[in-house]
């Protein structure tokens, strides 16, 4: 019989009106790595934020080795020897490795710096790691973070180890090395919860798999009793077959050429490197890749908020029929140019949407400068703003709601209803179905496909392979900044475009 | 005349560096104290309340009692109102550059309304001086006088002056050398982080505005006890304690930087005596620079944006950790 | 073991504080009545304490300092319409998340310039051309302190709450610097009544008020502001900056030009501000005619959560305790710095009682076992 190590009894946790987890009961023994499944917004990170003392759960309880216990702060867990390694590193910046380390740590023998970089050398050698003790976190690159991460849970000896989506930011080398190490661990007696959406992580590396839907618990399953199939069930109900309805494109024409355009991101890592693809009107483009592998990069370059190295953005005008060049234009200036171009970015509230003003004043982002004189035209974007209320069956108090009281799907209605309001020649989407329930994906995916029969050209940048496949026409596949395929989304297989989405960087690698 | 200038120089800065220790404690944690003026000013008058009292309680005060008890009230009354800043910021999560600008108003106001009727509502009224005490403050090391130059710039100063400096020294020490000092920096760099290392943001948050809060209202008990030779005169302080502030930015937020920042400090205040045909208008100009030399100060290092040389990260934001 | 399971038990926290959604304006709005009503009943008991009158008389002298002549009324009026200016001066840059907290100095380089105007330019130009000239130099004397620390914002993300903070004391200075040339009589450090004769330079009475100009023109200035921060397409820009940058520059905002402007009006008010004060009122430049109006504006912005409107009350109140207190201060003979130690204190509670507005507490629900 496993020896339990951690138990969650009946957590409940809420956040205003949103339910992040409800009714959750998971068992994790030692010697054991356990997946934690789930989709993006399934309540996984919560459930863990309040393992390591971030969050407090609003009902429920923990145990320890048998024995209830209380964290409220990351001390306490940090007591009962849980220690979190975070998607979202925490790290002081201006710090250097060694004092990300000890950070937080009470040892009796004081306070000797020197001694602690030996121990985090000794550390590193043991493992395999290869880090510098003394180097600052500013001048770190990701993995490198990340390996501060790691170091640092093992230097305070955790038995319990949480591991939020360790691999998104890694190679496939490292996220083998990682593994191996994870082994290790797991072999000497230590407790390994893993979060995790990727299905084959799950399959090579847990002995068992607990699976969140929505916040709630389904069910545990031993990895060697599981597959693939019955994993995706789980984690996203009855098998749904997508049924996305998809028509031929018609009279398709080139609109947006883009030609080896390079970009190097402010920590002068290059995220895009000789990326070219042309998009064609009444065609839904879809980019896959993982995730971080320039997608972002690659809309912000064509909406005019990303500078360029070189290369060519090039745009077919279809009023005029002449060619205009969109590199290194401000917004502002793509617009004047007559280049209606939409675009429905990644961060909803952030960047796409101002979360304390009100449906209609977000309608007026785009419109605003309209008129000549130097007051707000208010009539208008109210009037839009009730019809994408009632065309979209948002669900809202009223068009005088701050944007931010939404739920997740309404709030992306309502962007996504404002970028096609512009009648848009090219429109581009960055996970616009993210964290969205079922039905209003579909009105999605609908609106994607009613612009694309209306002669848009579509950019859709996914994460879920089954809707890249069943929506778009032609599929580009990014791996750390390059293309490493180009395929058509009607013959090509979720293998196929699975294996293209590591192919580059394997190439890199050996070379 | 050299050793004159040095002598005046630091006797002008000390004020200016207990405030500038103080809030550079204070915004390491990632609070913008902008109340340090009237916190100065709370530790002016909560000393010289302290040993009014006193004075008056006795016949003849005691050197030992009249050098504690003001001492003690003065740090009282500053920690005390860092409290007040503390709790509305902190536990409540108020607004820190209105908050600070509340306590300053207070604080200012408390000081100049106790300074002018203090004597008015608890003696016979006159002017408020505490010059027993005043002069306990002011002994200077005996053999001062016999070392001529020597002696004058570096023993001619009542024991504030001193310890104003070893303060200065231990926080440097503190922030760099020590665990307490590591903490302290993370949770004025990233709260959030820290919280999660398992360092209590709160407390620590507390202490360090509390503890600064105090060592920078012993700037004002300073320069009412020593300079002032026990004298209050409303308004007398001036701007010095938005010069402190001026002072923790020259000082790249570290306090022994501070220590020469200061003299340099006090002396632009007083060298327009020393330049021999300077005019009046010319001493304006001088007291000008200390403040256009901290904005040249934080113009470059905005522009080398060195990471080591700017501002605490998190300073002046409020830390909720369930924020998401 | 069952005693370590209870120590356990006790350590769990009890009170739960989470972000609340918006609170309904008059709950809101009550909050902070009762914490302005709990500070004046601990005002009125510091206020016993330090002279032992009743309190209801004192509240009654407050009164009477505020409305208890015609002249007090007027000087009121006055300082209220000064403090509104400067509030509504500093609220655009603050709704953009831009904290000039140097609106003293931005308003003292405008006294500064209406000064030297007066001075230079006052027995040679007539009035009527003369006060037009120094409307747009006090303007532009303002914007231009309010445009270097925000230049340097934009430029090279320079701390600017530091910064407009220095710059206030390099104004102070340079008043100084100018007082030395301008005192009248010599060595006397005071530049006294400027043209107090011939009247060069100085604002016009209306209908024999002196104040009614100042009164008027703020109240345009009042209504102004709340048209372009909620009507106008530039209002519009500053909110979304202040929201969030990313958005702005999604959209095609170019967020340095919208700080430059924004500071420029807000430098430009400033200047404004400081025209009323040295030709509407004071008619002379002392290092202290701002005084401390500059910080105190902020907190009366912030108080108004940045509405014009609102801020007239809010300014109000400032005043209505900054002068009832002088009254205080006058009856019984008590320093006149009484009025910053009330005005202290209702801050405090005010700032405080946000709090409970912003932010929802509940007690956590004790386990049926323990109970």
């Amino acid at each position: 019989m496993a020896e339990a190590a951690i138990e969650l009894r009946n957590i409940t946790k809420t956040f205003g009106s949103v339910v992040a987890n409800k009714n959750v009961c998971i068992t994790a023994n030692k010697n054991e790595i356990l997946s934690i499944l789930g989709e993006n917004g399934s309540g996984k990170t919560t459930l863990m934020n309040m393992i390591s003392g971030i969050y407090f759960p609003d009902e429920g309880q923990i145990f320890i080795n048998g024995e209830e216990v209380v964290i409220r702060s990351p001390k306490d867990a940090f007591k009962y020897k849980i220690g979190m390694i975070h998607q979202h590193f925490k790290l002081v910046d201006v710090f250097t490795a060694a004092e990300n380390i000890i950070l937080g740590l009470e040892d009796e023998d004081g306070y000797d710096l020197k001694k602690s970089v030996e121990k985090v050398r000794e550390i590193g050698e043991r493992y395999g790691f290869t880090i510098d003790p003394e180097k600052k976190i500013y001048e770190m690159s990701v993995s490198e973070k990340q390996t501060v991460e790691i170091i640092r849970v093992l230097y305070r000896g955790a038995d319990i180890l949480i591991l939020d989506e360790p691999t998104a930011v890694l190679t496939p080398q490292e996220t083998q090395k990682l593994f191996a190490v994870l082994r290790r661990m797991r072999d000497d007696g230590k407790t390994i919860i893993i979060i995790t959406h990727k299905l084959h992580e799950v399959l090579s590396l847990s002995d068992r798999v607990s699976v969140l839907r929505k916040g709630e618990y389904i069910g545990t399953v031993k990895t060697a009793e599981t597959d693939e199939n019955k994993l995706t069930e789980m984690m996203v109900g009855k098998k749904v077959s997508l049924n996305i309805e998809r028509d031929e494109p018609k009279d398709c024409v080139d609109r947006l050429n883009v030609q080896n355009i390079n970009c190097i991101n402010r920590e002068g890592v290059t995220v895009l490197s000789n990326v070219s693809f042309t998009a064609r009107s009444g065609e839904i483009l879809g980019i896959a890749g993982i995730a971080g592998s320039g997608q972002r990069e690659l809309l912000e370059a064509i909406a005019g908020l990303q500078k360029l190295s070189n290369g060519s953005i090039m745009y077919l005008d279809p009023k005029t029929g002449e060619t205009e060049n969109l590199r290194d234009k401000t917004p502002m200036e793509i617009r004047d140019m007559g280049v209606r171009l939409s675009f429905v970015p990644e961060d909803r509230l952030g960047m796409g949407l101002v979360g304390n003003m009100d449906i209609v004043d977000n309608m007026m982002l785009r419109s605003y400068r309209k008129g000549k004189t130097v007051f707000l035209e208010r009539k208008a974007p109210k009037d839009l703003a009730e019809e994408i209320i009632s065309r979209l069956e948002v669900v809202t108090p009223d068009a005088n709601t701050p944007v931010r009281r939404l739920s997740g799907g309404n709030v992306q209605k309502v962007l996504v209803g404002r970028e096609i309001a512009a009648a848009p020649t090219v429109l581009m989407a960055a996970y616009p179905v993210r964290g969205l329930d079922i039905n209003s994906s579909y009105t999605i995916y609908n609106l994607l496909n009613e612009q694309k029969r209306k002669g848009v050209a579509v950019i859709f940048v996914g994460e879920d392979l089954d809707v890249l496949l069943e929506l778009c026409d032609k599929i580009i596949v990014l791996s750390a900044g390059k293309i490493s395929g180009v395929v058509d989304a009607r013959t090509t297989t979720k293998e196929e475009v699975g294996l293209l989405m590591t192919k580059s960087q394997e190439v890199e690698e050996n070379e | 005349m050299f050793a004159t200038i040095i002598n005046k120089a630091i006797v002008q800065g000390i004020p200016l560096l207990y405030g500038s220790t103080g809030e550079i404690i204070t915004e390491k944690s990632g609070n913008l104290n902008l109340g340090i003026p009237g916190i100065m000013y709370m530790g002016g008058i909560a000393g010289v309340m302290g040993a009014y009292f006193y004075e008056k309680s006795v016949a003849v005060p005691s050197p030992v009692w009249c050098i504690i008890i003001p001492l003690i009230a003065s740090l009282i009354g500053s920690a005390l109102l860092a409290l007040i800043y503390s709790f509305l910021t902190i536990s409540l999560r108020a607004n820190q550059n209105v908050t600070g600008l509340a306590l300053t108003t207070f604080g200012v106001g408390f000081g100049d309304f106790f300074g002018g009727s203090l004597t008015k509502i608890f003696g016979e009224g006159g002017n408020l001086s505490v010059k027993v005490t005043a002069d306990y403050y002011k002994t200077t090391l005996p053999f001062a006088d016999d070392l001529g130059a020597f002696g004058k710039i570096f023993f001619s100063y009542g024991f504030l002056v001193y310890l104003a400096i070893i303060i200065a020294l231990i926080s440097a020490w503190v922030l760099k050398k020590t665990r307490v000092g590591l903490h302290l920096r993370a949770v004025g760099e990233n709260p959030a982080t820290a919280d999660a290392a398992g360092i209590n943001v709160t407390k620590y948050k507390y202490l360090a505005t509390v503890i600064g809060g105090a060592i920078a209202g012993l700037g004002g008990f300073y320069f009412i006890m020593d300079y002032t030779g026990g004298s209050w005169t409303n308004g007398g302080f001036g701007d010095r304690g938005w010069l402190a502030i001026a002072l923790v930015i020259f000082a790249l937020w570290k306090p022994n930087l501070g220590i020469i920042g200061s003299v340099i400090f006090g002396g632009l205040y007083i060298a327009y005596a020393y330049i021999s045909g300077l005019s009046r208008s010319a001493s304006a100009i001088f007291n000008m620079l200390p403040y256009v030399v901290t904005i040249l100060v934080l113009i470059i290092t905005s522009i080398r944006s060195k990471k080591e040389n700017q501002p605490p990260a998190s300073l002046g934001l409020a830390y909720f950790r369930e924020e998401r | 073991m069952s005693n370590k399971k209870h120590e356990k038990r006790s350590s769990e926290p009890r009170i739960h504080i989470a972000k609340r959604d918006d609170m309904i304006w008059y709950k809101s709005w009550g909050v902070r009545l009762i914490a302005i009503v709990l500070a004046l009943i601990l005002c009125a008991l510091v206020i016993v304490l330090l002279t032992g009158y009743d309190p209801i008389k004192v509240y009654g002298s407050m009164i009477y300092g505020n409305f208890g002549t015609t002249r007090k009324m007027w000087n009121m009026l006055q300082k209220l319409s000064i403090l509104l200016c400067v509030s509504l001066a500093v609220t655009p840059a603050f709704k953009m998340k831009f904290w000039n907290i140097g609106a003293e100095g931005q308003s003292l380089i405008g006294a500064l310039t209406a000064a030297a105007c007066m001075i230079y330019m006052g027995n040679k130009i007539p009035n009527a051309l003369l006060i037009p000239i120094m409307t747009v130099l006090c303007i532009i004397a303002g914007m231009i302190w309010g445009i270097i620390p925000a230049y340097f914002k934009a430029k090279f993300n320079t701390n600017e709450t530091l910064f407009t903070l220095m710059m206030n004391y390099v104004a102070t200075q340079l008043v100084v610097f100018c007082i030395v040339f301008w005192e009248n009589p010599k060595d006397s450090n005071n530049v006294g009544i400027i043209n107090s004769s011939t009247h060069g330079g100085w604002l016009p009475t209306l209908f024999n008020q002196k104040y009614l100009l100042i009164v008027l023109i703020v109240a345009v200035i009042t209504i102004a502001m709340y048209i372009y921060l909620r009507y106008s397409k530039h209002g519009y820009e500053i909110s979304v900056v202040g929201e969030s940058e990313n958005t702005a520059r999604y959209v095609g905002i170019n967020v340095k030009k919208v700080i430059l402007r924004t500071m420029a009006l807000s430098g430009g008010l400033c200047g404004i501000t400081g025209l009323l004060l040295v030709a509407g009122t004071d008619h002379t430049i002392t290092t202290t005619t701002i005084g401390g109006i500059g910080f105190t504006a902020i907190m009366v912005s912030w108080l108004a959560k940045f509405n014009p409107i609102i801020m007239t009350l809010t300014s109000f109140l400032i005043v209505f305790l900054e002068r009832g207190a002088g009254e205080i201060a006058t009856t019984f003979q008590l320093n006149h710095s009484i009025s910053d130690i009330l005005t202290g204190i209702i801050l405090f509670f005010i700032i405080g009682s946000e709090f409970f507005v912003n932010y929802k507490i509940t007690l956590r629900k004790k386990h049926k076992e323990e109970a």
